[in-house]
């Protein structure tokens, strides 16, 4: 395959654009299995693309980094500033379209059985296929601002996709909290490219550039910009505290959750920093250490969160929002190709058990119909591995991967950023080690409480003709392959020989990454701290299993209470919500009282309603000289004239 | 008795004045344009007086512009005299004041339309 074939790489996003703009205009009159079988398939060609583009990539001879710049335009031009509408296909964006390619399309399979008799399921396909197509232009961007527009983009289809259900009210206030939270993270990204522009030696937003001139950066520059940029991915990739998104984003339906938790949105973050990784390794060292503290605060924090949730999904987004935190730890101690590792494995697994989770949701949905209860809650599931044979056992292999078993998926990039974060040494290294083990720890609990609640135990649904049924095929199959993935993608990056087929691949993509230290590492004493990690996530599984084993959960017996206060705080999420809703109400509402009832209303507005009050009046007087007589005028003029005049001669007399 | 530059000036003064007063006074759109066809050529006339005077052949050069454009302004001043006139029959531009302020409904009355 030629290189020279990924000239035409904007195809990639373009392709489930067009589907998604046809979707919006015809899919109306179009029947259901026809617009989900459009949008599909417009998703799964961009998966054939991106194994096109792989084998050109390999292609590219030479010394230089391998990269390729898509055909374009400049998109503006100001002086000697200039912003061009461009892709580029580089080792980074090609592994991140690949994963997002491969799980979107299994997660548009799915979609088209688990929204089977949706009013709205061509809508719903246009969605998710906008949804790809601004996370592929984020990802392929050749510049800040291409990125930019990706980062808006996939910014409102979750809004579309949380709140797609809006006729529920908590949907459609789910989707306006993640617009605004993330609409906080945007104005960081905002400062950080207007910073970029205005600083001399950058001054230009690609990346090729930014990479280039890198060393020309002063640290302060680079710190703050870095600085500012994480403060976007904390948004997007909910980092504490702007994560509180990303639990009520459960509202929108279970692909959604997939789709934003898994392969995409989330994950933009992430990728933001390891693409300007070269300005992290500039900036000084404590903007490393403010993103590894803020990525294990948000890991340990998550993860305690998780333990005593009740809700399928809210379990899994909190074990997101943890799994995120420990990539960007690793970004923190200078492991980018590690967090990108994580950030692959962390889509398939979760894509795996998000799934696996809507595919328990769609059996319980007639039980919970028939009793009225809540068709999310696991405290009335349990013993669902003999009615779902097909979802308990690929949520199986998701939960050892997510706990990091050997030799799956979670096992071996976790291993990779708690290893880079001990190689860090330091008091900061060790205590971020030790931390992040007990998150880990903790990660393999909840999870295995988890699966003990929904698949093992009695059931707890009582009574019912209405027993819970395995999923169609359309559902099946996609978990199946997903399985597949989750259980092995962690091979792509085995430390077999000095470096990893993966690392090795990404590095050059990303220069000023320390990672000569961490294949060092990897000869030196990974294998005990592997050992160590692992132990724990056995631990953690084999304490799930003894507590729910031996105690069959009741809805008012929970085997947690012995935890006493940690419980309800875990339940409520430390109150971070409560405590973010009464600022915004308290002072917020207040300042914003302020804003609109008297400097709007006054200040703002009087000063234009006054400004227009002052012309109409001026008007009224001035047209009283319009009196229509031609001879008046002409006075009035000679009269003007002679004044002139005389002011001339006055001034050349002075 | 030699005649000088002010002389020239003062004349010319004489005649901006006479045409100032007709374009003020005169009620005859005609008339109008005849003194304002003075009071252009009172300032011809200033301007061939300097030319003279300074030595300077630029002042005749721009007096050939003033006459072509008051050609043009004729031509076009007589041609609306004659439209306006065939619309409305009326020949004094006090008569035709659709764009005052003050609609004037005939000759004695005046009433304020706002």
């Amino acid at each position: 395959m030629s290189p020279n074939i990924l000239e035409y790489s904007y195809l990639i996003p373009a392709v489930p654009f067009v589907s998604a703009i046809f979707l919006l205009l015809f899919g109306k009159r179009l029947k259901p299995i026809v617009a989900g079988v459009i949008g599909t398939v417009a998703m799964g060609s961009t998966f054939i693309m991106w194994i096109i583009s792989f084998c050109a990539l390999q292609n590219i001879e030479g010394e230089e980094v391998r990269r390729m710049t898509s055909q374009g335009y400049t998109w503006m031009q100001i002086g000697n500033f200039s912003v061009d509408f461009r892709f580029m296909v580089d080792p980074l964006s090609i592994v991140m379209v690949g994963f997002i390619t491969l799980v979107a399309t299994l997660i548009h399979v799915y979609s088209i059985g688990y929204m089977k008799g949706d009013p709205r399921f061509s809508r719903f396909f246009a969605y998710l296929n906008l949804f790809a197509a601004s996370m592929l232009i984020l990802v392929l961007g050749e510049n800040l601002l291409v990125t930019f527009l990706g980062w808006e983009g996939v910014g409102l289809c979750s809004y579309l996709l949380i709140s797609f259900w809006f006729e529920k009210k908590s949907a459609a206030t789910a989707g306006k909290k993640a617009f605004v939270a993330n609409r906080v993270g945007d104005v960081g990204f905002l400062l950080a490219m207007f910073l970029i522009i205005a600083t001399p030696s950058l001054g230009s937003l690609s990346y090729t550039h930014i990479q280039d001139r890198v060393s020309a950066v002063p640290t302060i520059s680079a710190t703050a910009i870095v600085l500012l940029l994480f403060v976007g991915a904390m948004g997007k990739s909910a980092q504490f505290p702007l994560h509180i998104w990303l639990p009520d984003a459960m509202e929108g339906p279970t692909p959604v959750s997939a789709l934003i938790h898994a392969a995409t949105m989330v994950t933009a973050g992430v990728f933001l920093l390891v693409r300007i990784s070269p300005l992290i390794g500039t900036a000084s060292p404590e903007a490393s250490s403010i993103i590894a503290i803020v990525g294990l605060i948000t890991a340990l924090y998550a993860a305690i969160c998780a333990l005593a949730q009740n809700d399928i999904k809210r379990v899994l987004a909190y074990s997101t929002i943890s799994q995120l935190g420990f990539t960007f730890l690793a970004i923190g101690v200078g492991a980018y190709s590690g967090a990108i590792f994580h950030v692959v494995t962390h889509a398939f697994f979760k894509a795996l058990l998000f799934l696996g989770s809507g595919s328990v949701i769609h059996a319980m949905h007639p039980v919970a119909h028939e009793k009225h209860f809540d068709e999310q809650d696991m405290r009335n599931m349990g013993g669902l591995k003999k009615h779902l044979p097909i979802t308990h056992a690929t949520f199986l292999v998701g939960w050892l991967a997510i706990a990091g078993i050997f030799p799956f998926a979670g096992f071996w990039s976790k291993d990779e950023i708690l290893g880079a974060t001990f190689l860090r040494g330091g008091i900061l290294g060790y205590g971020l080690w030790v931390l992040g083990m007990f998150a880990a720890l903790l990660t393999a609990f909840y999870m295995t409480r988890q699966v003990q609640m929904v698949f093992y135990s009695k059931p707890r649904f009582g009574e019912t003709e209405n027993l819970p049924h395995e999923s169609p095929k359309t559902m099946t199959i996609p978990l199946i392959i997903l399985s597949a993935f989750g259980a092995l993608i962690g091979l792509i990056n085995v430390p077999l020989k000095s470096r990893e087929e993966l690392t090795k691949f990404i590095d050059p993509a990303i220069h000023g990454s320390k990672h000569a230290e961490i294949a060092t590492f990897v000869k030196i004493n990974g294998l005990s701290l592997a050992g160590i990690s692992l132990a724990l996530a056995i631990i953690g599984i084999l304490i799930g299993i003894k507590v729910y084993r031996s105690r069959p959960v009741d809805s008012d017996d929970e085997p947690l209470k012995a935890l006493g206060p940690v419980v309800p705080l875990s339940l409520n999420a430390f109150y971070v919500n409560t405590g973010v809703a009464n600022l915004v109400a308290g002072i917020g509402t207040k300042f914003a009282n302020t804003l609109a009832f008297f400097v709007d209303n006054k200040v703002i507005d009087g000063a234009s309603s006054n400004m227009a009050k002052g012309i109409e009046d001026s008007g009224r007087i001035l047209r009283k000289i319009q009196s229509g007589f031609v001879r008046r005028y002409v006075l009035y003029m000679s009269g003007g004239t002679l004044l002139i005049l005389l002011l001339a001669l006055w001034g050349n007399a002075q | 008795m030699t005649i000088t530059t002010t002389h020239y000036l003062v004349l010319a003064a004489i005649v901006f004045c006479i045409g100032l007063a007709g374009v003020s006074i005169r009620k005859n759109a005609l008339v109008m344009f005849m003194s304002i066809e003075l009071m252009l050529n009172a300032a011809n006339l200033t301007f061939v007086a300097y030319s003279q005077a300074l030595d300077d052949i630029a002042g005749q050069v721009v007096v050939f512009f003033i006459l072509v454009v008051a050609a043009g302004e004729v031509a076009v001043g007589l041609a609306l005299m004659v439209a306006i006139f065939r619309r409305k029959n009326k020949t004094s531009p006090d008569e035709i004041s659709n764009m005052a302020e003050i609609v004037r409904i005939d000759d004695s009355e005046v009433t304020n339309v706002s």
